[in-house]
């Protein structure tokens, strides 16, 4: 069971909102399916994101992956730990493997994203 | 015979598993006026008719000419270990394996290859490699654009003219190249113009992604590298040199003058002026741009054992794993042209290539100082390493007639710039290690004799002219010696 207090997307991040805040990262599934993470390349703070836009890539060793923008905002920042610890993707998925904050401009854009439930059904379906 | 793999029947079942009549649909994406039209050959011949008329067209090559032509290409001297070595069997494949670590001879020549051209760029990054020095700088341009996530680059008019519209080609979709000018008069005439290049980065609302400028630029002048780049740095863009390898030997190299990026044609590493190519792009970057580079990139390894092991390494942005999001959308590489110049730069050694640079610019000064006591001038008078424009007046006409008397001066520049009045009269003449005083003679005393009127030699010899130098040059020339050049 992924963790119940976050959102997800089909592309596989996930949302954790704090008040007009969203932390998003790749969830343990996504991280699990790329394998050994090398590089994340993450925006520019200030930039501001459409949602479902791409915001950046993440590198494994066999693939190179866009990442997308679960929800509309200005990027507030940014992991920098991922510059020289990528590996925290894959180690630390849901926390210390976060990638980018977004102060959220549409805040019911939240309730399009899939909630756990949901999101365990997508992965098991493969 | 046919030699394709396909029978009809293939086809047939192919096409009925795609659900489609016929193979044009497949090309129904590529609008029509761009797709090849059926060709039209002559009637097959026999091997031996075959050879004869080959052997015709290419003896209608003139290959008897006193050379000063250089213009992007250079003749140089090849040790003859560089191609025996190329004809070994284990390297006679410009292809990189796919399954490229069960063959690290060839791992192995490639990381050699990029060690060498890094410590030439004095730059932390080469891969290996790209079809010419145009398509080179143009990979340069983009870099800097994805780079940069800025859409425009200023590239000078004094870079070569076939990179710049190169570099046209590869752009579109949004993104945009604008020419820097080139200074028109005075003493940094045929450089790049600093004013304008500051005036055009200073466009805020159209912010510059790259700024790529040749050393030496197309004109044979050395330009101020460092400035250039200083002035692209403060508006927060990156520099990309355009460089020629052998020229790296004497001059300072880009990671010397902070290029972010360098570009560069290969041929005069080893490779011979093959009318057009196959030819060898160089590109190098700082290791902040180690994602943004294309092509193979080879590094060294331990392997499990403990052993040293070379592996491909950054694949993952290739077109064969990210097609439409790959760093470039050409996957294919020059392995053995990249091996012909590893072969060359490791024969030679860095004494060696210094040698060749320097008789280079022994040479040229000669060639300028012989043309100069004919009376035909520099066009620009700035510094130069081993190519420079002349002034002459009629140059396209004076050139062909040159070729008559044995000499093949140069680029007319109007032939490739038409539309620049400052060229109208010039011709771009260059010389190497390999060009002789007897050719630069030559040269100059068949210069002499066009614009002063007067015939080739041979027709009246020495007859109607005042002039003693050239009634004793017309004598001289006749001599068995001088018939013989």
């Amino acid at each position: 069971m992924v963790p119940t207090d976050l959102r997800y997307t089909k592309d596989h991040e996930w949302v954790r909102v704090e008040g007009d805040e969203a932390t998003v990262g790749i969830t343990e599934y996504a991280a699990g399916q790329l394998g050994d993470i090398v590089f994340v390349e993450l925006p520019d703070g200030g930039r501001t994101l459409e949602q479902f836009a791409t915001f950046g890539v993440v590198e494994s060793v066999k693939a190179v992956s866009d990442l997308f923008a679960p929800v509309s905002g200005e990027v507030l920042a940014t992991n920098d730990a991922l510059t020289g610890s990528p590996e925290l993707v894959n180690a630390d998925p849901y926390a210390g493997g976060w990638m980018i904050r977004i102060r959220l401009a549409k805040p019911e854009e939240v309730d399009d994203l899939l909630d756990a439930a949901a999101y365990d059904a997508l992965i098991a379906a493969g | 015979m046919p030699y394709g793999p396909h029978t009809a029947d293939d086809r047939e079942r192919m096409l009925v598993a795609l659900g489609i009549d016929s193979v044009d649909e497949l090309f129904a994406d590529i609008p029509a006026p761009l797709r090849a039209s059926p060709l039209d050959l002559p009637e097959p011949q026999p091997e031996l008719e075959l050879a004869a008329r080959l052997e015709g067209l290419a003896a209608r090559n003139r290959t008897d000419l006193a050379s000063f032509l250089g213009a992007g290409v250079y003749r140089h001297w090849t040790p003859a270990a560089v191609d025996q070595l190329l004809l070994r069997g284990e390297w006679y494949t410009a292809y990189t394996p796919y399954q490229p670590e069960i063959s690290q001879g060839t791992l192995q020549s490639i990381y050699e290859y990029e060690s060498l051209i890094a410590e030439l760029m004095d730059l932390d990054v080469v891969s290996a490699s790209h079809y010419d020095g145009a398509a080179a700088t143009a990979e340069a341009a983009l870099m800097a654009c994805r780079a940069t996530r800025r859409e425009r680059v200023l590239v000078s008019r004094a870079v070569h003219p076939h990179y710049r519209q190169t570099t046209q080609a590869y752009f579109g979709g949004g993104l945009e190249v604008e020419e820097i000018p080139v200074v028109a008069d005075g003493p940094e005439a045929g450089t790049t113009d600093l004013a304008a290049l500051e005036r055009l980065l200073a466009d805020s609302d159209r912010p510059v992604a790259g700024v790529v400028a040749g050393q030496p630029n197309f004109f044979g002048l050395l330009e101020p590298m460092a400035e250039i780049g200083r002035l692209a740095h403060a508006v927060g863009a990156l520099f990309v040199a355009v460089v020629e390898p052998v020229s790296l030997a004497v001059l300072a190299p880009p990671g010397a003058y902070g290029a972010d990026i360098a570009a560069g044609e290969g041929q005069p590493l080893g490779i011979a002026p093959q009318y057009g190519g196959p030819y060898l792009g160089l590109l190098a970057s700082t290791d902040a741009l180690v994602r943004q580079i294309p092509g193979r990139l080879v590094g060294m390894t331990t392997d499990l054992d403990g052993k040293r092991a070379f592996v491909m390494t950054m694949r993952a942005r290739e077109q064969d794993i990210r097609r439409d999001k790959a760093a470039s959308n050409i996957c294919t590489n020059q392995a053995l042209l990249a091996l012909a110049a590893s072969i060359y730069v490791s024969t030679l050694g860095p004494h060696g290539l210094r040698d060749v640079a320097s008789l280079g610019a022994a040479r040229a000064a000669e060639l300028e100082a012989a043309l100069a006591a004919v009376g035909v001038g520099r066009l620009h008078p700035g510094p130069y390493l081993n190519e420079f424009a002349i002034r002459v007046p009629r140059a396209r006409n004076v050139h062909r007639r040159l070729l008559d008397r044995g000499v093949l001066a140069g680029l007319a520049l109007a032939d490739v710039e038409p539309d620049d009045p400052t060229l109208k009269e010039a011709l771009l003449v260059c010389a190497t290690e390999v060009t002789t005083s007897d050719e630069i003679e030559q040269f100059a005393a068949a210069l002499d004799d066009i614009l002063s009127g007067r015939p080739p030699i041979g027709t009246e010899v020495g007859a109607g002219t005042d002039d003693p130098r050239a009634r004793e040059r017309a004598a001289r020339s006749t001599t068995p010696t001088g018939a013989a050049r």
